[in-house]
């Protein structure tokens, strides 16, 4: 379904690449959790998938598609096939949860009577029965990102992409989103996920390609989030954590009056 | 649906940008009046030249009785002369010249007398007072200066006059105001560009997160641009029938119903060369509106 092929980003001439050399191969209706460290290259993985970046080096292949050489106007074809959700919903904030999943149909000229029947049965397959006339701010940060999930899945796309789709939720929040994830999964979504939630990853137990400055250094079939660094790294003594105050700094003069 | 959705995104959109939109107007308004002002500036010297050019031509005025100059020292011309003069006019002046005819003092008097049968200025004048001429046709109205050069100082020449420079300072003129109408319509239609640029751009920019949205579902470019173009068409075309609409009134009534009173012997420009302006002008208005909007557009809401 993705095809990765010794695919490489550098986003500025001369830096570091943001992927290197990264050959990855997800199947239709797998559940994959890409995980790694702030800057590993996670977000820059899915907008290649999007289409929203194209590769350095080497091929994406997207349905079938290969996306890197894909024609501008061939794009939002491409993207119909896709749905994503972001960290932040990014949901319209002037129109109501059932017009921001409908609008995702007008845009692309969706008759009005299928949008009539099928914006309600996506609320009501993501939780929100009864909420459709609710603006974005009249709701939990949890029911946002449903109606945002609603909205990626609102035209049956064959491939759901998640960047932190839970990073801004709380644990028992997020694990009602994970729950529905993994329902729209199983109805043959593949579902590519990044994330930095350990419990989640550690509790699917699905695969888990893990990146780190770039490039893959696990891809395993039933994976957990993997080592995590300990907050307070191993250093040895540090005078700052140690003693605040009284390291390398000058001490402090104290100007009494007379 | 996509109709009805665009139209319902054109007109949120103008709503939002209402000061700018009016902006747009007014200035599409002034430049494309200027630019028509213009057009029927060039149509009016037309219609001039139609009704006039045509008929006069180029005299040549034979030495009259006690003339001063210098050519007509031997006083009024004879028939050798003249005849010489014409032997010149069919030679050396053959490509310059289609046609000639002499109109003798007579002749001169009679047409003088149809035209002012009343006498001219309360002077009774006879044959006598009349000049006899040669009329030349010219096969080009340009060439009169090589028909002046080769004419004048010949014997029995007293001088030779082109009868259209009578209409030159009046053409002139229009000229001159047509190039003023065109000069401040050129700078007013840059401006107007530049407005409609900054109006979609902010259209654009308040439009971002709808943009954004747009792109990541799938939405093809044109139905992502296609509300944007209409809401600078729409205002520049509401602009052009403003101007179309001014010229209209300008021409009604400072024209037919003032102008045309007051000197009634020449043709003027009328209601049907507005209505023959108004669509370039709506023309000019779209294409003012997709020039603008191909530069933003494709640095604003790319794919
Ligand atoms: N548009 C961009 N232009 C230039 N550099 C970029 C751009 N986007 C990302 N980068 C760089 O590419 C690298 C990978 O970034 P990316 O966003 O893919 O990381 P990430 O794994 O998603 O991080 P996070 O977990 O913090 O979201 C980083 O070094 C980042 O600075
Ligand atoms: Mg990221």
């Amino acid at each position: 379904m993705i095809r990765f092929e010794n695919v490489s980003k550098v986003y500025a001439r001369g830096a570091r690449p943001a992927l290197d050399q990264v050959s990855v191969d997800v199947e239709r209706g797998e559940f994959v959790f890409l995980v790694g460290a702030s800057g590993s290259g996670k977000s820059t993985f899915l907008s290649l998938v999007l289409r929203e970046q194209r590769p350095t080096r080497g091929r994406v292949y997207v349905a079938g598609r290969d996306v890197a050489n894909l024609s501008g106007w061939r794009v939002p074809t491409l993207r119909r096939q896709l749905g994503v959700v972001f960290q932040d919903f990014r949901l319209l904030q002037n129109k109501t949860v059932h017009e921001n999943v409908a609008f995702a149909l007008q845009v692309i000229g969706k008759p009005r009577h299928v949008i009539r029947d099928t914006v309600p049965e996506v609320l009501e397959m993501v939780g929100l029965t009864g909420k459709g006339k609710r603006m974005p701010t009249e709701l939990s940060g949890g029911e946002q990102q449903r109606a945002a999930i609603a909205r990626a899945i609102v035209n049956r796309p064959q491939i759901l992409l998640a960047d932190e789709p839970t990073g801004n939720l709380d644990p028992t929040t997020s694990l009602g989103i994970m729950r529905l994830l993994d329902r729209i999964n199983r109805t043959g979504t593949t579902v590519v996920m990044a994330t930095h939630d350990d419990e989640i990853v550690n509790e699917m137990r699905r695969r888990v390609v893990e990146l780190s400055d770039g490039v893959v250094v696990r891809d395993e079939a039933r994976g957990g989030y993997g080592e995590r660094e300990s907050i307070l790294p191993d250093v040895g003594a540090s005078p700052v954590l140690d003693a605040p105050g009284s390291g390398t700094r000058a001490p402090v003069q104290t100007v009494r009056g007379s | 649906m996509r109709f009805q959705f665009v139209l319902g995104e054109v007109f949120s959109g103008l709503r939002r940008n209402t000061t700018m939109v009016v902006a747009v107007v007014l200035v599409t308004f002034v430049s494309l009046t200027f630019v028509g002002a213009a057009a029927l500036l060039q149509a009016q010297i037309g219609k001039l030249k139609d009704d006039w050019y045509d008929l006069v031509e180029v005299s040549v005025f034979l030495c009259p009785e006690g003339s001063v100059s210098p050519t007509c020292a031997t006083g009024e011309a004879t028939e050798d002369q003249i005849d010489s003069v014409r032997q010149v006019i069919d030679t050396e002046l053959s490509s310059q010249v289609s046609k000639v005819y002499f109109e003798s003092k007579q002749q001169a008097f009679e047409a003088f007398s149809e035209r002012y049968p009343d006498g001219y200025q309360g002077t009774q004048l006879t044959a006598d007072d009349m000049q006899a001429s040669l009329r030349l046709k010219l096969t080009d109205a340009e060439q009169f200066a090589v028909v002046s050069d080769v004419l004048s100082g010949r014997d029995g020449v007293e001088i030779v006059e082109d009868q259209r420079a009578v209409f030159e300072p009046l053409f002139r003129t229009l000229n001159v105001a047509t190039l003023l109408a065109a000069g401040l319509a050129g700078v007013m239609l840059l401006a107007a560009v530049l407005l409609i640029t900054t109006t979609i751009r902010l259209s654009a920019v308040s439009r971002r997160k709808e943009t954004e949205i747009m792109r990541l579902v799938g939405a093809s470019n044109l139905f992502i641009q296609l509300p944007f173009l209409l809401e600078g068409a729409l205002a520049a075309v509401l602009g052009s029938l403003l101007a179309g609409g001014g010229l209209w009134l300008a021409v009604r009534f400072m024209v037919s119903d003032w102008l045309e009173r007051s000197v009634d012997w020449v043709a003027y420009v009328s209601e049907v060369d507005v209505f023959r302006v108004a669509p370039l002008l709506v023309i000019m208005a779209v294409a003012l509106a997709a020039l603008s909007s191909f530069f933003t557009l494709n640095r604003y809401t790319r794919i």
